[in-house]
């Protein structure tokens, strides 16, 4: 697992290999630090031991075949990344998502934020030292993906937003359980901070560790959490609202110190917000169609296809050559669990994009360890890598 | 909208002939800059009271084969305080040494790691230019719009020399691509049929 090299002219300098595969790396990286004693000089990460060359890839998909490329980026959150896309795709056409569209886009971003709050700070715990929260947390997230199962049929690759809209409606006794479900997990929240937020040993691996400051945001490009605990009042939904976000009321939570601490913290006082503006989705769910009514963009439903020649056509065409985007640029952003997810998305006037570059939060986050990490022990450096929320889907991409 | 044209002016007229060109796109202001420029503009993109832009949220490149000048570089910057994103383009060929920004932003390290390990641009300054994404000892440049989807080489483990070898792709079938590009409104096209002109009189599908 981990090979260490000796310095003969001083025995305290190592340098030891980290990874690939370490239960610590949360996925697969590897890690080449050079150790003075126990203290981190440098921490090298190489990265792309998951590299699938999404972005090849999509430059030989149409639109539509380009968005299950997203569910497979984070996948511990992956509507919010569909959501870029549709976004991006969507500013080039210059279509507007039906209000039900939105309230639902909504919705199952907050779920898919709570699906990866839970994932990161359970995991976190984990590498800290503490077993129990995982357990409780992948219970919750169990009914979640039930929720994507649901409403899209899948758990994971769910392919829901799509340019225009989402795919399907949701049926109501969905959102009567969804709602049932805040109720019952604002217990469970009450009970992971019970075992965490007070517990000596969390405190002590985690206060003042990592600790972030707005310059190193600016020049690390960090954003999401790892920029609000530095005490930076920037949150998308709220900054650059998209959707209906202006309609909701929720708080950003956010840091005072900019460790891994306040991560921590604010993820859970997150977590929470999300299930308020989930709850005002529910209850002001409008009625309509939930996407696009545009028969050149989005496809039309099976039972019109029975009736309509003109549907037949649009979705035969939908289906095989699909549509074109006129030529262009843009960048959308989201804020994703991660913080900020951007598509740049170039278009020729083909079906097909011509470039689409995928902007990771994760990236930035992690090129940051070897500064964060410095003169830390090396134990510190699983605790910083959990607090950064890395996953290796979208950093190698 | 106003604001981000009035942002342009500002930049057009602070920057002089170091801007080579702006423009504005579904809403979004491309600053062009010819490569020798790209450092002192974002310095003043940065430092710039009314600009601000202290964030580089990303940094790519793009690849147009049939132009002189092959590589786009792409800079996205964001201002947190004015609350608006701008985008950076210059030109490059494959001997053009584009000065590094790493200096003014510690992200860029990575990011030009990334567009020189997929496009192969050349970052003049730059402190550790090492391949980022792809495997160790892998040749070419993937996102070059002339390199095959599928790669050249393959890899797997092989049992007889107990270690992993990179082989040639072999592919059972045909990569299959197809060519849309025929028009979406093909009969619009070429010029009416005949019996269309009843759907114009009354609209009404027989």
């Amino acid at each position: 697992m981990s090979q260490v090299t000796q310095n003969p002219d001083d025995d305290r300098k190592f340098t030891i290999n980290f990874g690939p595969q370490h239960p610590a790396a949360h996925g697969v990286l590897r890690l080449v630090m050079d150790l003075d004693g126990e203290r981190v000089e440098r921490v090298d990460p190489h990265i792309g031991l998951l590299h699938r060359g999404t972005e090849k890839l999509i430059e030989h998909k149409t639109y539509l075949q380009s968005v299950p490329y997203f569910d497979r980026l984070d996948y511990v959150s992956p509507m919010n990344q569909e959501h870029a896309f549709a976004l991006a795709v969507e500013r080039m056409l210059g279509i507007e998502v039906p209000k039900r569209g939105q309230y639902i886009r909504m919705l199952y971003c907050e779920i898919g934020r709570i699906l990866n709050h839970l994932m990161n700070v359970c995991t976190q715990a984990l590498d800290v030292g503490a077993l129990t929260p995982i357990t409780w947390g992948f219970e919750e997230r169990e009914k979640l993906m039930i929720f994507y199962e649901r409403a899209c049929g899948a758990r994971l690759h769910a392919a829901y937003f799509r340019p225009g809209g989402v795919h399907q409606d949701l049926p109501q006794d969905l959102l009567d359980d969804i709602d049932a479900f805040c109720d019952h997990f604002l217990t469970v929240l009450d009970d992971i901070e019970g075992l965490l937020t007070n517990s000596r040993i969390f405190k002590q691996r985690n206060v003042d560790i990592g600790v972030v400051t707005q310059e190193d945001v600016m020049n690390w490009g960090m954003s999401g959490v790892m920029a609000r605990s530095a005490g930076l009042a920037w949150d998308l939904r709220r900054s650059q609202p998209y959707e209906a976000y202006n309609d909701m009321e929720f708080s950003v939570p956010v840091g005072k110190n900019g460790d891994c601490y306040d991560r921590y913290v604010m993820r859970m006082d997150e977590m929470r917000e999300s299930v308020k503006i989930m709850r005002q989705c529910i209850a002001n769910m409008p009625d309509g169609p939930v996407s696009s009514q545009d028969g050149k963009i989005v496809p039309p439903k099976r039972a019109e296809m029975k009736q309509s020649m003109e549907a037949l056509i649009h979705h035969f065409k939908l289906y095989t050559e699909g549509y074109h985007v006129p030529e262009g640029e843009v960048y959308a952003a989201v804020e994703a669990p991660k913080g900020e997810f951007g598509v740049y998305l170039v278009g020729d006037g083909s079906n097909k994009p011509y470039r689409c570059k995928i902007r990771a939060p994760g990236f930035a986050h992690l090129h940051a360890l070897d500064y964060l990490s410095r003169d830390h022990m090396l134990a510190d450096v699983s605790a910083i890598l959990g607090s950064l929320d890395i996953v290796f889907g979208e950093v190698d991409r | 909208m106003t604001d981000l044209q009035n942002l342009a002016e500002h930049i057009a007229a602070g920057l002089g002939d170091k801007l080579a060109g702006h423009a504005m796109h579904f809403g979004e202001l491309t600053l062009d800059v010819n490569p020798g420029n790209i450092e002192p503009v974002l310095r003043f993109l940065r430092d710039d009271p009314a600009c601000a832009f202290t964030q580089l949220m990303d940094l790519c490149g793009a690849d147009y084969p049939n132009r002189p000048l092959r590589f786009d570089v792409v800079y996205h910057l964001l201002s947190m305080t004015q609350n608006c994103r701008i985008r950076v383009k210059l030109q490059a060929g494959e001997e053009t040494q584009v000065p590094s920004v790493t200096g003014l932003f510690d992200v860029a390290n990575w990011y030009e790691r990334e567009a020189f390990d997929m496009y192969g641009i050349l970052f003049s300054g730059h402190p550790d230019l090492r391949r980022l994404l792809t495997d160790y000892g892998f040749e070419g440049y993937p996102l070059r719009k002339d390199f095959p989807l599928t790669g050249h080489v393959e890899v797997r483990y092989c049992d007889d020399s107990k270690k992993v070898i990179q082989e040639p792709v072999s592919l059972v079938q045909e990569f299959r691509d197809f060519d849309f590009e025929s028009p979406w409104e093909g009969a619009q096209a070429a010029g009416l049929l005949p019996g269309d002109e009843k759907a114009e009189q009354d609209g009404q599908e027989g």
